[in-house]
């Protein structure tokens, strides 16, 4: 065999120990911590990545309920606005038709209170007319009654009255 | 601008020069015939010594920029011999052991083990010097940095050491990849390292040779015979879909399958890697074989060319032989699916067992 294919025992010796001994040291001090953080960070960048991803979402459903609160809030208060506004409206035409009414109440009093007092005033009026006439007639009948014919008179006439009764 | 162009060309072709050696220029010049062949297996093969350039005469009194390295030679009696390779330097006897052509023999023709430093060994530790260096720093700076983005060195191995756990380990092997990521990650980074290594000048030629890939390609079948379930070992016993006459055929090719998966990814990467260099080293050779300057430009913008193709030659075969590896292993480790198999044949039964 040409020298140049022939394996040479020394050297095959030598490589199998030298290279062992790097496969050996290299594995248990290069290899093992290498490929170990390669892919701690790996898993790492992962990690953060999805936690990223989970963060948007979750960002998006924060901003999504904030949004729904937002609208709900604005409905809400619409919806009190709109029944403030038809409450209001409600007292004033409350108050409207109470005032109406007092008023009405009160015109019907003053009315009646008129009434009263145009009757009474009326009697008063009538007693006073009917005592002056009185007076006047028991002024008149004494002054008349002086003499006996008057009088006479005066009887008659009365009884000519009851006749006629 | 001519002249800037030359500079920039001697600068850029340096790493080329610098693997063409001193003593083939001497050796040309000498009286004896150059010869490319020998030249360029001295250069892809290993060597006792680290040898960089020589100055000057080579058999006088050249200056030589060499490293020597350690020689741990195991002769059976004898036991353990370690000296330095400069007491072998240059044909040299010492304790009964000498050098012919970079193999280590004994002189009364015993038999001898070569454990030496050698050239690529010395490189092998270079490399896994340079992995553990790496590796620990970029371990150390995901400790230090944790949850954070990665910084420097950290940052440019990141997206590989991804790459691979992802298109390679995932896409392959399925949900058990875990287990499996530690080897097809050394594995990667080493052949990967190793081959920009070889490209450096002066270096040696570490993942072109068969016995560190030949060593790799093992360890890959071990893993994946240690791995295997029994639907892997049904497939190749009793392939499903196939009549049982045709068994004791089909047996045999699928058992032959189980060893040419490793062998390929032994040669592939071996012969991808020596096929680069020699390619290199030819080109520069043509200016020894021509003995011209004239050819040099030619050599220069076709090393260069060379060169940039191996950087990418280089991590293309880590990705390949760590792909393969991956897929073997998942095919090994797969479970069953009672869908219509028609798999046939042996040698890549594992590998498309992915496309169903």
């Amino acid at each position: 065999m040409p020298p140049l294919v022939t394996p040479e025992i020394g050297l095959i010796f030598w490589q199998l120990v030298i290279f062992g001994l790097v496969l050996l040291l290299l594995a248990k001090f290069a290899w093992r911590p290498i490929l170990a953080s390669l892919k701690e960070r790996e898993d790492s960048i992962e990690s953060a990545l999805r936690m990223a991803d989970q963060a948007k979402l979750e960002m998006q459903q924060l901003k999504a309920g904030n949004e729904k609160l937002l609208t709900e809030a604005r409905q809400e208060r619409d919806k009190i606005m709109q029944e403030a506004s038809q409450m209001a409206n409600q007292l004033i035409e409350q108050a409207k038709n109470k005032a109406n009414e007092e008023g009405d109440r009160m015109i019907a009093h003053a009315r009646e209170a008129i009434q009263n007092e145009k009757n009474a005033a009326l009697a008063e009026v009538k007693n006073t007319a009917a005592q002056l006439s009185i007076d006047i007639a028991e002024r008149i009948l004494r002054r008349e009654l002086a003499d006996s014919s008057s009088q006479q008179q005066l009887v008659d006439s009365y009884l000519k009255d009851v006749k006629l009764n | 601008m001519k002249r800037l162009l030359i500079a920039l060309f001697c600068i850029l072709s340096l790493p080329v020069f610098a693997q063409a050696p001193t003593p083939t220029i001497e050796e040309a010049t000498d009286s004896e015939a150059f010869s490319p062949g020998e030249m360029i297996l001295h250069h892809i093969g290993d060597a006792h010594e680290w040898h960089f350039a020589t100055l000057g005469d080579e058999k006088e009194h050249g200056l030589h920029f060499t490293i020597p390295l350690p020689i741990i030679a195991f002769q059976p009696g004898k036991g353990l011999n370690v000296f330095s390779s400069s007491q072998l330097a240059e044909g040299k006897t010492y304790s009964g052991l000498k050098l012919e052509h970079e193999h280590l023999v004994a002189e009364d023709g015993s038999k001898v083990y070569d454990f030496s430093i050698t050239k690529n060994v010395a490189s092998l530790i270079l490399t896994a010097a340079l992995l553990l260096g790496i590796f620990f720093t970029v371990a150390g700076s995901y400790k230090k940095n944790q949850g954070g983005a990665p910084k420097g060195v950290q940052s440019f191995f990141e997206p590989i050491i991804i790459f691979i756990r992802d298109e390679v380990g995932k896409k392959a092997i399925g949900p058990k990849y875990e287990r499996y990521m530690p080897y097809l990650l050394t594995v990667f980074f080493f052949i990967w390292f190793s081959n920009l290594l070889g490209l450096v000048p002066g270096a040696a030629n570490l993942t072109g040779n068969i016995a560190v890939t030949l060593t790799l390609a093992v360890l890959t079948l071990l893993i994946t015979l240690f791995s295997s379930n029994k639907n892997y070992w049904a497939h190749i016993f009793a392939t499903p879909g196939v009549p049982k006459a045709l068994l004791p055929i089909m047996i045999p090719v699928e058992l032959i399958g189980v060893v040419v998966k490793p062998f390929s990814l032994m040669v592939r990467l071996f012969a991808n890697i020596t096929a680069g260099h020699i390619v290199i080293l030819s080109f520069i050779s043509l200016i020894f074989i021509f003995q011209s300057v004239m050819i040099s430009p030619v050599t220069l913008a076709f090393g260069l060319f060379i060169n940039m193709l191996e950087l990418l030659v280089a991590i293309l075969q880590a990705y390949i032989f760590t792909l393969l590896t991956a897929m073997y292993i998942g095919g090994a480790v797969e479970e069953h699916h009672h869908d219509a198999d028609l798999q046939i044949g042996g040698d890549n039964s594992a590998a498309p067992a992915h496309g169903h």
